[in-house]
């Protein structure tokens, strides 16, 4: 796996917009909460696209963005694309699943610190009602959810990354490779990613010779309860690396128990919302390696029953 | 290191015997009280009075809960079956009524329709041949 380092590039500013789920959760310190679903919009993806639009219009100095880069989940980043033509700016369009958000940090360092470009846009959305209906069996048509599956959020998140120096630096990345343990249960999705996660964290740590203690905290994205679990046995018994207290999930760590989201949440904004709202809120986090999961999940594939694919990239951060 | 079975053995297991004790109480109450309204108005008013309500319900966005908690004791029965076809229709409405609605409204009650047929089918032919002998 390769690790790419970087010495000019930081984050300037970010903006985050949820819905009333996730206002109801551990985390309530976002820039907006819609009241429902649709933000005043007829469809679902109509909605995301409307929370897209806010997401971007409300990052400050937004005119000197070179090229925005992201994604989301429909197809052909169909929503995003809706959305983007209103903005006269470059695109690149990104479609990893849950690592969304980590890759187009990843591709945007990289064109920063080569000088190509000046200052790059990360735009993520997810909507619970438009990935259900792309991708699972809600319960609206009477199958019933497994109790260890994970909810898609409600949210989308903007980010500005550029070379202008800021108190949050971008120290370095590294791309992951596509893994798959041969789990075809497509409701647990932790399962799937945790080995893609183990492996990226690895070889992060080999490439740029640290420690697991050198970080104050290591977030995945949307692993879930479940997959963090699966992530620290794997990481011991795989890779022989203890990891106590220095993992975090975002997934699991936005709603409370007692909302119905079982393992928690999943979703490209996941870790970008959890990373905006809790982790560059508190001040105890100075050192951070985030690590995005994505779950390559292909509806007609896996109707076909083949196993998942998942994939993982990491980025290290370090807080001044 | 094995790892499906380490998740298999990680995974939370379904609260079978819980979801068993509450569909079985929750199909129990639904029958009486259909049993009540076909002594009283009839078997059609039972069907309509079910099919109707479990629609609204869907409409309202309250069936989704009420499903989440009672399990297979309301989706078994027809409830179940109008609940998916009126969220398909919900659903589907803003892609056109014949490659929306129509084309996505059986979306799970079609196997239901499908597999019905093909089991009377063959229990009908069981029966004619044993009526044979």
């Amino acid at each position: 796996m390769v690790t790419v380092k970087y010495n000019n590039v930081y984050l300037n500013d970010y903006f985050s917009i949820a819905s009333k789920d996730e206002e109801q959760g551990k985390i309530k310190n976002a820039n907006m909460y819609i009241k429902d679903y649709y933000y005043g919009e007829k469809t679902a993806e109509k909605a995301e696209g409307k929370m897209q639009r806010t997401a971007l219009s409300n990052i400050k100095d937004k005119a000197s963005i070179d090229v925005v880069i992201g994604g989301d989940l429909s197809n052909q980043l169909g929503i995003m694309n809706n959305t983007l033509k209103e903005f006269n700016t470059s695109f690149l369009g990104v479609y990893s699943a849950c690592a969304t958000f980590i890759e187009s940090m990843i591709i945007g360092s990289n064109m920063i610190a080569s000088k190509a470009i000046k200052s790059a846009g990360i735009l993520t959305s997810s909507h619970i009602l438009s990935s259900e209906r792309q991708f699972r069996f809600p319960n609206e048509y009477g199958s019933l959810k497994s109790c260890y599956t994970t909810v898609t959020i409600t949210a989308s998140t903007s980010a500005l990354i550029s070379n202008k120096a800021s108190n949050i630096k971008i120290v370095s990345s590294t791309i992951g490779s596509v893994v798959d343990y041969n789990v075809t249960d497509v409701a647990n999705m932790g399962a799937i990613m945790a080995p893609a996660a183990a492996k990226v964290i690895y070889n992060h740590l080999y490439n740029s010779g640290k420690q697991i203690d050198d970080y104050d905290v290591i977030l995945t994205g949307d692993l879930g309860t479940l997959g963090l679990e699966l992530l620290s046995v794997i990481l011991k018994e795989e890779y022989g690396i203890k990891n106590d207290d220095k993992l975090m999930d975002a997934g699991a760590s936005i709603y409370h128990n007692n909302q119905d989201k079982y393992m928690g949440g999943s979703g490209p904004s996941v870790i970008p919302y959890v990373f905006f709202n809790k982790i560059l809120k508190s001040s105890k986090y100075k050192k951070i390696l985030l690590v995005g999961t994505g779950a390559l999940h292909n509806p007609t594939l896996v109707n076909q029953h083949n196993s998942i694919p998942s994939i993982a990239h990491a980025i290290e951060i370090e807080v001044e | 290191m094995n790892y499906n079975e380490i998740v298999k053995r990680l995974t939370p297991k379904e609260k079978r015997m819980e979801n068993a004790v509450k569909a079985f109480i929750a199909g129990g109450v639904m029958g009486a009280a259909s049993e009540i309204l076909v002594s009283t108005f009839g078997i059609d008013t039972m069907y309509i009075f079910w099919i109707v309500l479990a629609s609204l319900l869907t409409g309202m966005g309250i069936a989704d809960t009420i499903v989440d908690f009672l399990r297979m004791g309301v989706i078994i029965p027809i409830t179940g079956f109008a609940h998916s076809m009126t969220a398909s229709a919900l659903e589907y409405r803003e892609e056109g009524l014949i490659t929306g609605i129509g084309a996505n409204f059986m979306k799970l009650a079609g196997s239901v329709i499908l597999y019905g047929m093909i089991s009377a089918f063959i229990l009908v032919l069981l029966r004619r041949l044993l009526w044979l002998l």
